[in-house]
């Protein structure tokens, strides 16, 4: 069994989200691009888990998809609060304080 | 069968069950002394969960480390001091926030959820401080980190703190994704997450592919030093710092540091101190960065929570040099450090807090601006003097505990010989001394009514919504007859006397540390024997 595949496919979704956490001007895309790379952390913890044959590596999943769910339910309610008082969500325009 | 020894992690459960019973009454009670009881609620919350410590203190003294839930949490001496001055903090920080809702009027529709929002976080930061697997470490970190991104967007009128909250929690997310990441592939290299069976793995050198490993490690790495905020990762923390409420900012820089570290301490120094050679380096370089960019960078603020944002930097690099040691007593040393940081931190923070509920109301831009601290010892000449103390120990003066902190941390790397680790420190310990001169000079040295600092001119303001750069000085004259009379007002409500109370027990503890440091660092060296 060969794990090289996923930890792979793994590494190129990580990329792209800190990419798109990096780059995105939409605070909603860097949310999407945080989750992608929560989810290329569990395709990485499922195939370890399969390599080593132990449950570890599933429950784990499951861990990271529920503060998953969390973590944006906190992160859209910041979103909207930035929203009702700046009428848009580009983050790179949230800079009053620097230095 | 494993047992479930719920007895072992009561000091969590006080938190946490007091976080879920304030909740409860508060919606319950509609009376008005409904803030007065959820505050008291808290602050025995906090003491209840010390007091659990110190009970739990003793049986593992005697009966050695309790493992329970499968292995997966363990109380030993090392989980009981981190979680012990977790709460401690807790307790200080519920005695001082009446002073700030007695004055903030917004946030009096939400004091309940404000008291929730630290008890659960200090409960993730004891989930952290006792996890024994890198699942529980997560969880920990998560349930810490999310309630400290609410805190810090928690004042939703003003445009600063919800950007503090926005930059808190994209950077926060994107540090757990590398911390996960990091985590599954030392998962992956060792087919374990549990820290016992990773540093057994590493010994017998049984484990899957080294490549994993120290990639694992590096990640890893970089999400925690995020949380920690040490150099390259630390941009964050001065705008996060300043745009946050200024007593939940005592509580992020305190609590959700310590327990940020205590993970670093942990990892590294339990499950990953047989490759030490591997994440030493790191260290190394982070640390010297962490001491000289913070203390660099502080010297050129003008406003005082981003002066000790970034002193809270360098401070992070200090605590780093004795994580770098790798030894029981490099990490008994960063302990120890950790709780003379924790107060000082806490307590510097309240004193800005309490400064700012002095001169608000008035057409300040800036409450925090360095020119408002100007003969703050004939204003507030208590004040004065108690963050005189502070600043004294951040400074590593001698009858102080900050003194101790960093003596104890570079004779830990000294006799690790890091030779130019502990020079750099040492060195950088003079330079850093300039960032608390300048304020006791701005206190104690320069009279209200004159601009002699920064070439500051005398010019009215009307707008209330600038930053601190292109924010021009207030007119002192007015500023402090406005001060004066806001501060009688404040003083009114007898808000203030607990707040001047713990403040008081926070300089006393400072000096007692400084000149009787014996019993809190045996607690600290058996917290670092705990270690794996």
């Amino acid at each position: 069994m060969t794990v090289t595949q996923f930890v792979i496919a793994s590494a190129v979704l990580f990329s792209i989200g800190v990419y798109g956490v990096l780059v995105r001007r939409s605070a909603v895309m860097v949310l999407m691009s945080v989750e992608l790379i929560l989810n290329s952390v569990n395709i990485n913890l499922v195939a370890f888990g399969a390599l080593h044959d132990n449950i570890a590596g599933e429950v784990f999943a499951l861990f990271v998809i529920t503060v998953a769910a969390a973590e944006v339910g906190v992160g859209l309610a910041l979103v909207l609060l930035i929203f009702r008082n700046r009428k848009n969500i580009n983050i790179h325009e949230v800079d009053l304080m620097k230095g | 069968m494993t047992t479930l020894n719920w007895g072992s992690i009561s000091s969590m459960l006080v938190l946490f069950g007091t976080a879920i019973l304030v909740v409860t009454v508060a919606s319950l009670i509609k009376s008005s002394k409904k803030d007065l009881l959820v505050q008291v609620m808290t602050a025995l919350g906090g003491l209840g969960g010390l007091a659990a410590v110190i009970i739990y203190w003793h049986r593992v003294s005697s009966d050695g480390a309790k493992l329970s839930f499968a292995d997966t949490v363990r109380i030993d001496h090392l989980a009981l001091f981190i979680i012990g001055v977790i709460s401690s903090i807790v307790f200080l920080s519920a005695l001082t926030l009446k002073s700030f809702f007695a004055r903030e009027k917004l946030f009096r529709a939400v004091t309940t959820e404000i008291y929730v929002l630290i008890l659960l976080s200090a409960t993730g930061g004891a989930i952290m401080a006792s996890a024994n697997d890198l699942i529980v470490l997560f969880m920990g970190l998560e349930v810490l980190s999310l309630a400290a991104y609410i805190l810090a967007a928690s004042n939703i009128r003003k445009a600063q703190s919800q950007e503090s909250g926005m930059k808190y929690f994209v950077i926060g997310a994107f540090a757990s994704g590398f911390f996960l990441y990091g985590i599954a592939l030392i998962y992956g290299a060792t087919g374990s997450t549990k820290l016992a069976q990773i540093s057994q793995k590493l010994v017998s050198g049984a484990f899957v592919d080294d490549g994993f490993l120290l990639g694992g490690i590096a990640l890893f790495l970089v999400g925690l030093l995020f949380k920690v905020s040490a150099v390259p990762f630390h941009v964050w923390t001065p705008d996060v710092y300043e745009g946050a409420p200024s007593p939940f900012v005592a509580f992020m820089s305190s609590a959700v540091k310590v327990a940020g570290f205590v993970a670093l301490i942990r990892v590294l120094g339990g499950a990953l101190i047989e490759s030490a050679a591997d994440w030493q380096p790191i260290i190394y370089a982070v640390s010297i960065a962490s001491m000289a960019v913070g203390t660099l960078a502080a010297l050129v603020q003008t406003n005082v929570k981003r002066i000790l944002a970034y002193s809270s930097i360098a401070h992070a690099g200090y605590i780093l040099i004795g994580i770098q040691a790798a030894t029981k007593d490099g990490f008994a040393a960063s302990l120890w450090y950790l709780a003379i940081y924790a107060m000082l931190a806490f307590a510097s923070f309240s004193i800005v807090a309490a400064r700012e509920g002095a001169i608000s109301g008035n057409s300040i831009n800036d409450p925090n601006h360095i020119d408002n601290y100007r003969g703050l010892a004939s204003k507030q000449p208590f004040l004065a003097v108690i963050f005189a103390i502070l600043l004294l120990a951040q400074a590593g003066v001698p009858p102080t505990s900050g003194f101790y902190a960093k003596f104890s941390v570079i004779s830990a790397v000294v006799d690790a010989r890091s030779y130019p680790l502990a020079i750099v420190a040492m060195i950088i310990a003079v330079a850093a001394a300039f960032i608390y001169i300048r304020l006791l000079i701005v206190m104690f040295f320069t009279p209200a009514d004159s601009s002699l600092l920064g070439g500051a001119t005398m010019s009215k303001t009307a707008f209330s919504k600038t930053t601190s750069k292109t924010m021009s000085p207030i007119t002192q004259l007015d500023a402090s007859e406005n001060s004066d009379a806001t501060f009688d007002k404040w003083k009114k409500l007898g808000a203030n006397k607990l707040n001047l109370a713990v403040l008081t027990l926070a300089a006393a503890f400072t000096i007692a540390m400084g000149v009787y440091p014996a019993p809190l660092l045996e607690l600290a060296q058996s917290a670092a024997q705990s270690l794996v």
